[in-house]
């Protein structure tokens, strides 16, 4: 069993970048990078990649992302920086104190290439690059179509925006999370979940690579888990930290995936996990489960580390990359 | 429950009926009070805490007054000495620690508190606050205070083995601060729980906590809840069997016809009713607000009515949230007139209402 300590990215500004950021007005300057952002603050957001990168690194986390800093409007990022996007309200972002611009989509949704600079920029600074993006149902799911006939196209025509973005970089990734949190808070009609499970296909065939579909804030239903389970993934990711029960149960009554990503940190409490917590998780996860190998054991926080103090952060990834250093025996 | 209200009808108040006026809390900070914080900020500058308590008070003394002048019943003092409504509290309760700043949204953030001990009641938080504004007020003068339920929501929870826990917890520090406001002469204490308007499920827990830190105030003290932004449909009946006077909602912004949940005849408390939109820079003129006092004339009788703005007002230009408390007291004052003339028929316009909505 190969354990690989990773994140799901949507990481914390660090202090001294939010700090410069906090001055500028949101998105006033003049666009150089077509995602309306000034110089400066593309500046600002370099910096940013460069400084996670680092500290992903130090901890010694198996796998490294591009930290996500940027998207201000969290997982609906890739659309509202898109041209045929507007911004909507702001919305609260899942069950959270949290707030987003909703995107309205009001025209066609080509190939934008935000995903892919980011990405590529990350690929520069790292050999072990881990993409995040959201799921397509959950990207559908944060967005308001103005534009596509109905929700059928309006899923098809998101995962294949995604899928588009991912395609060019496909070669420099290591593997691919899709973080779908819709999936559970506000789950597809049952005669939907085809569709969903096909969308996700169509996102994560772009990239060869293993994918992963990971959820949070409790765990799919039944129906919808073995759909996924259809999807061409070599992983699903389940919350431990607010469902291990439901989740534990589907994997006994269900399987599973080749692979597993597992949330084991809490992503919104500051309480920091120590490395022996974190592999007293996992084992609890192993013996709970018939299941006797996974191929790969992904060893995560449950949600996007973007709630904690850069301090808290920085402490969760140096247990997530303590707790892989050495195999999980067997204690039966 | 009414017994707790006539005491803030003033001495010369010019009507026979009485629509009670006041404010929720925060008001918009002058300018200068801002800068006497980056001063007392600044290490290079000779500004110390004096410096900045004498500010602070000259802004509280500013802005009680100002409530009095725009002729509220009940004023506040616009919680100049806060910054924010649960890091304000968490600096005061042992047990709390700052980690640091976290994102909201875009590029706000806030400073979300940890509970990392349990909670504990130590100095007072508002003692001082309360009795400030009273000795310049010549109106009596209301207290608000953030909520357990939020205090804990709106937290990291590091302690406890539940949210609701820490949010009896709380509660039961809470207890104690009232106790201390209630000693200190306050007789008007608002609890601000806007995160129950997301979560409305968490009724019960909301109940429980106002029971421990509320339910057994002197009859004289009027309590007041807020909940902000809410579908109130979702709370209602069941924060009937709450231990307050008043529920104070947001309703100036609402196109929905909230007002509807409060005309059932069963609903046990006065209504505080929002009647200027607190995140509009528009002053609404006193005829629209009269017509929507008259909204609210049309779920309780005059006497279970109490009228302000639908929350703090501190994000307003500050002669904007004037201008909307002086026509909230002058469209109170005008209907007060207008039921004392009988041209207005309070009793008709609930028959009218409760007709509809049997209909």
């Amino acid at each position: 069993m190969d354990l690989r300590a990773t994140t799901v990215g949507l990481f914390p500004l660090p202090d001294e970048q939010r700090a410069r950021l906090v001055g500028m007005d949101r998105r006033g300057g003049e666009s150089e990078n077509g995602a309306g952002e000034s110089g400066d603050e593309t500046a600002v957001f370099d910096a940013a990649r460069k400084g996670v990168i680092a500290v992903q690194e130090d901890a010694g986390l198996d796998l490294v992302v591009e930290g996500q800093t940027r998207w201000e409007d969290v997982l609906a990022h890739p659309l509202s920086v898109h041209e045929n996007v507007s911004p909507g309200g702001v919305v609260r972002y899942y069950d959270n104190n949290n707030f987003y611009r909703e995107p309205v989509v009001v025209g066609e949704l080509g190939p934008s290439g935000d995903l892919a600079a980011d990405l590529g920029a990350a690929g520069e600074l790292t050999d072990r690059l881990q993409a995040v993006v959201p799921g397509p149902y959950s990207l559908a799911d944060l967005a308001r179509n103005e534009y596509y006939v109905d929700d059928v196209a309006f899923l098809d025509a998101v995962a294949e925006f995604l899928a588009g973005e991912l395609a060019s970089v496909s070669a420099s990734v290591e593997c691919v999370f899709l973080l779908d949190p819709s999936l559970v808070t506000n789950p597809p009609d049952d005669d939907a979940h085809e569709r969903v499970s096909e969308a996700v296909d169509a996102v994560a065939r772009a990239v060869d690579a293993p994918a992963v579909v990971h959820t949070c804030w409790g765990a799919p239903g039944e129906k919808l888990h073995a759909h996924l389970l259809d999807a061409d993934v070599s992983a699903l990711g389940y919350d431990l930290v607010s469902a291990h029960e439901e989740a534990t149960y589907l994997v006994q009554e269900y399987g599973t995936a080749e692979s597993v990503s597992l949330g084991l940190v809490d992503g919104q409490n500051t309480l920091v996990e120590d490395a022996e917590t974190i592999r007293e998780r996992l084992r609890w996860f192993r013996e709970s489960v018939p299941v006797s190998e996974f191929e790969t054991v992904y060893v995560t926080p449950n949600t996007g580390l973007f709630y904690l103090p850069v301090s808290r952060f920085e402490a969760k990834l140096r247990s997530l990359g303590d707790a892989t250093e050495r195999p999980i025996e067997a204690t039966r | 429950m009414t017994d707790a209200r006539e005491q803030f009808r003033p001495a010369d108040h010019p009507n026979e009926h009485f629509l009670l006026t006041t404010a929720v809390g925060s008001y918009p900070k002058p300018a200068w009070l801002t800068r006497a914080r980056e001063l007392h900020a600044d290490d290079d500058a000779d500004f110390d805490d004096a410096d900045l308590a004498e500010a602070t008070e000259d802004a509280c003394r500013l802005v009680t007054r100002e409530h009095e002048r725009a002729g509220l019943d009940v004023v506040v003092d616009g919680e100049m000495r806060r910054q924010e409504m649960v890091a304000f509290f968490a600096e005061r309760i042992p047990g709390y620690e700052f980690a640091g700043p976290v994102k909201v949204w875009g590029r706000n953030y806030v400073d979300k508190p940890s509970v990392v001990d349990p909670v504990s009641y130590d100095e007072p938080w508002l003692r001082e606050e309360y009795a400030f504004a009273a000795s310049v007020a010549t109106r009596p003068v209301k207290v608000a205070i953030t909520g357990p339920y939020t205090l804990a929501s709106w937290s990291f929870n590091e302690a406890y083995d539940t949210e609701a826990d820490l949010a009896y917890a709380l509660a039961d520090v809470l207890r104690e601060e009232v106790e201390t406001l209630v000693e200190a002469g306050a007789r008007y204490v608002q609890i601000d729980e806007p995160a129950l308007a997301a979560t409305p499920a968490d009724h019960a827990v909301v109940g429980e906590c106002l029971e421990r830190a509320v339910g057994d105030v002197p009859a004289d003290v009027r309590v007041a809840l807020h909940v902000c932004y809410g579908d109130y449909a979702q709370l209602y009946p069941e924060i009937n069997d709450y231990p307050i006077d008043e529920f104070d909602v947001e309703l100036a912004s609402d196109e929905g016809g909230q007002i509807d949940v409060f005309a059932d005849p069963d609903f046990a408390h006065d209504l505080a009713l929002g009647v200027v939109d607190a995140h509009s820079p528009r002053v609404e003129s006193v005829a629209e607000i009269k017509s929507d006092v008259l909204e609210g004339l049309s779920a309780v009788p005059p006497d279970r009515l109490t009228l302000g703005p639908d929350c703090g007002l501190k994000l307003l230009p500050r002669d904007v949230a004037y201008a909307k408390l002086e026509n909230v007291v002058t469209a109170a004052r005008e209907v007060e007139a207008e039921l004392d003339r009988g041209e207005i028929d309070a009793t008709a316009l609930r028959e009218d209402a409760a007709r509809t909505l049997d209909d």
